[in-house]
């Protein structure tokens, strides 16, 4: 993976730039040690590494507006980081560049039951926003897998999903309103509790922006009451054509799950290696979860299990408790893990039409066999966001190198059927490079002049999202 | 100017030699714009439909009424429930779908499923320079690049001419029934909207106006009737259950603002907390329809008291004059932000062209 050549007048001035930090922010916000750096020199794609320059751990908007001041004055390249979860190495740093962490601020500074909507500090967790808000039986309801350690920051900056976004929606349906530090320190406020901007929607721009618009301090989200319960069926099936047309019957038909989700069978085998859920040994196996009453649950299940049954599954598995609904998902909640436990894996995050389910997966069968590497998939099947899981071996030279192209083909095939690179995950540094297989160059250019506004010097994560050469002359200004 | 096809609205915006006031139908447009008119209504047609996944991709001047017809066959609908402001603004001709997302016109269902804008998948728009771009795509789940489509949803026009849009579809319901609460003074009316969006019933519509309150569940036949006796037992007033048709007939007139049409006076749209919005009405004292579970006020007042609506939203959300004898205006906004807003109109238009003057 390329990253620019650091600025060496950056590095040459590093004393300078870190003392002026110093005197700007409170001692221990301020982190320059090679030690303690290496904390922050990847994320959660860690096959990528750099200590940063600095890295500096504000508690307030103010702090983050004078550092970011600062770095604009000198030139510096600025990361934003928020719990280090990206997958797609959107929060890796290079050695010009200062890490700017919100991890201290995680404090909520308004809950309102009322209008429905809590503000906090953008270095909150997810599931702790849904946890402040429980005892008066509200959630927030994004729900990325990461959600107890991954920040709102993070989540706002690649529009995080989830789970239960079928229903619910992803991280940009769920937010009204955000302060923002602009990269030459500049506070903005964009949106509002009241959810409707008075102008342009600017704040529907920059979630989603990967941090390279500014520097999400404080969001107002929107909270949800708590539906009266949950419950999911798991189906099992003998090819993926079928149970990709009973996903689709059910949609058809009205019914609204909270969840569907599909496992095939290598990963169905792991799972079930490593977790014991006891799954059957099938081609395609679906939970699907939906909410409501008792006796709403147990109308919409019955409409589903009619349209399952239909399909001739070879299981229809019903949860008769609490205990039982946990076992249905303990296989589909340990699936990464169980796949790490094999080898080392790359989880991808294409999303692709529903209708193309069987053609796509029958595609990566044989890719699979062509390079050689095992594929597992797990995956959203009701909005067609997919997560295959590449198993390599790290050890093994060039098996790094076999999967990352494994992985583009898997992903250009995506874009081939109608579908995207990232349906969750974000861009990054990963998928940088393949930007030009989903859009044409005056479609980046149209992406691009929105950055070129809120931080015309291209200092705020830099070298991610466009391809290297597409942002080359913008980030040389 | 009237193109029929993608390029031909291109070639258009690259030859303009002037301003020029962008539009679909012309059945919401709002401001002071003028210009030689583009109208976007040659551009029709369903590219595509797949009811299994949810998803319907139209040309930008494909009629509303064409799109609901085309979804209604397939049991389906557009979510966010499109109001008919003609009655309203005193308009004729014929809404545009393209014209629906340069507005956001979302309506009642917002409490429930967000706006117009959140359940826009894509867009291909023609921008100031007359390059056709793409954003989105046609996948419920897409983080790819930057979300223009949520900047161009409620741009009215001034970044870019959509030609094509596509949305994510809702299944039309079994049933719906709405609860009509009377008896309340507008304060407790309007918190017996609050208490039914904070519970877990549901709710997919919560209004007020002409003294009632408005109270709406969808879904399953079992699940609606459970549901309507849930909120009943937690609301005061006198309570009455409207099923059906009969429901339908009053959320197209909340939707549609029914109540304030072909009245005299200026008609104000408000935007703020739902806590605020008995006493922002209380004290500008006019005719209301609220909507959004109070956080949407469609207002009428006697004219020239912009002044005093400011000072009513200030620090709690913004007004918008959409028909009044000055035209409509739109809310200022802060400066920071304003500069912003103004830096990426003249990014994406930068001749200017485009509505000039409609967005403050």
């Amino acid at each position: 993976m390329q990253m620019p050549d650091p600025d060496q007048g950056v590095l040459a001035r590093k004393a300078r730039i870190v003392a002026r930090l110093r005197a700007a922010l409170p001692t221990d916000a301020v982190i320059d040690a090679p030690e303690e750096l290496r904390v922050y020199e990847c994320d959660a794609l860690t096959a990528y590494r750099c200590p940063p320059l600095a890295a500096l751990l504000p508690r307030t908007t103010e702090e983050v507006s004078a550092a970011l001041r600062i770095c604009w004055e000198e030139g510096v390249p600025v990361v934003p980081r928020g719990s280090g979860t990206s997958l797609a190495g959107g929060a890796m740093p290079t050695a010009d560049s200062v890490i700017l962490g919100v991890a201290r601020m995680n404090a909520v500074l308004e809950t309102d039951y009322e209008n429905r909507f809590i503000r906090v500090q953008s270095g909150r967790t997810n599931l702790s926003v849904s946890g402040a808000v429980e005892a008066e039986g509200f959630f927030y309801a994004p729900d990325p897998s990461s959600q107890l350690a991954c920040a709102i920051a993070g989540n706002i900056a690649m529009n995080s999903g989830g789970a239960h976004c079928l229903k619910y929606g992803v991280t940009t349906n769920n937010l009204l309103g955000v302060t923002l530090v602009r990269m030459d320190g500049t506070i903005v406020t964009l949106g509002g509790p009241w959810g409707e901007p008075a102008g342009l929607d600017l704040l529907g721009v920059v979630c989603g922006s990967e941090g390279q618009l500014g520097v999400v301090t404080e969001a107002w989200l929107r909270i949800l009451p708590k539906p009266e319960g949950a419950r999911p069926v798991l189906v099992g099936f003998d090819s993926n054509e079928v149970a990709g047309a009973c996903v689709s019957d059910i949609i058809k038909a009205g019914i609204l799950p909270v969840a569907i989700e599909f496992m095939d069978r290598p990963c169905i085998r792991a799972t079930e290696a490593f977790a014991k859920a006891g799954y059957p040994d099938c081609e395609a196996l679906l939970i699907i979860e939906v909410e409501g009453s008792e006796a709403e649950i147990a109308e919409q299940l019955a409409r589903i299990k009619q349209i399952a049954l239909a399909h001739d599954p070879v299981e229809f598995r019903e949860a008769a408790d609490e205990d039982q609904a946990k076992r249905i998902w303990l296989g589909r909640k340990s699936a990464f893990g169980a796949m790490g436990q094999i080898n080392d894996y790359m989880c991808l995050d294409g999303t692709i039409p529903v209708s193309s389910l069987p053609h796509v997966l029958k595609r990566i069968g044989e890719m699979s066999r062509d390079f050689g590497l095992d594929v597992g998939n797990v995956f959203h099947a009701g909005d067609g966001n997919m997560h295959p899981l590449i198993l390599f071996n790290a050890n093994k030279p060039g098996d790094l190198e076999k999967c990352e192209a494994f992985g583009a083909e898997i992903l250009k095939l995506c874009v081939e059927v109608g579908g995207c690179l990232t349906g969750e995950h974000g861009v990054g540094i990963e998928k940088r490079d393949l930007m030009s297989v989903q859009f044409a160059p005056q479609d980046m250019e149209a992406q691009m002049r929105v950055k070129d506004v809120f931080d015309p010097k291209w200092l705020l994560n830099p070298a991610k999202v466009f391809p290297l050469a597409t942002s080359a002359a913008r980030r040389a200004g | 100017m009237r193109p029929v096809t993608e390029a031909e609205l291109a070639e258009a915006v690259a030859g303009a030699r002037g301003p020029l006031l962008v539009r679909g139908g012309g059945t919401r447009t709002l401001g002071h714009a003028v210009g030689e008119v583009l109208e976007t209504s040659g551009l029709t047609g369903v590219e595509l439909y797949e009811p299994g996944a949810l998803t319907l991709v139209v040309q930008a001047g494909t009629p509303v009424a064409e799109v609901d017809r085309v979804l209604a066959a397939e049991r389906q609908r557009l979510a966010f429930e499109v109001p008919d402001l003609r009655g309203l603004l005193g308009r004729e001709g014929v809404s545009t779908i393209g014209g629906v997302v340069a507005a956001n016109a979302s309506g009642p269902r917002w409490v429930q499923v967000g706006a117009c804008r959140d359940a826009c998948l894509g867009v291909r728009f023609v921008d100031g320079s007359g390059t056709v771009v793409k954003n989105g795509g046609r996948v419920m789940k897409n983080v790819t690049g930057y979300d223009l489509v949520k900047l161009l949803a409620g741009s009215r026009g001034v970044l870019g001419v959509l030609s094509e849009v596509s949305f994510k579809v809702q299944a039309l319901p079994e049933a719906e029934a709405t609860l009509v609460v009377e008896g309340l003074a507008d304060e407790a009316g309007l918190s017996a909207l609050r208490v039914a969006l904070g519970s877990p019933f549901d709710v997919s519509g919560g209004a007020r106006h002409s003294g009632r309150s408005l109270i709406r569940v969808e879904g399953m036949a079992g699940s609606v009737t459970y549901r309507l006796g849930e909120l009943t037992a937690r609301l005061g007033g006198e309570v009455r259950t409207v099923e059906g048709d009969a429901s339908a007939a009053l959320w197209r007139d909340v939707r549609d603002v029914v109540p304030l049409q072909g009245k005299p006076g200026d008609i104000w749209r408000i935007a703020t907390l739902p806590t605020a919005a008995a006493e922002v009405v209380a004290r500008l004292d006019g005719e209301a329809v609220w909507d959004w579970g109070g956080g949407l006020v469609w207002l009428r007042l006697d004219p020239g008291r912009g002044a005093e609506v400011a000072a009513a939203v200030a620090g709690r959300g913004h007004a918008t004059l959409v028909k009044g004898q000055g035209g409509s205006v739109f809310p200022p906004e802060a400066a920071e932000v304003a500069a912003l807003a103004a830096g990426i109109k003249a990014k994406f238009d930068p001749r200017g062209i485009f509505n000039p003057g409609m967005m403050g």
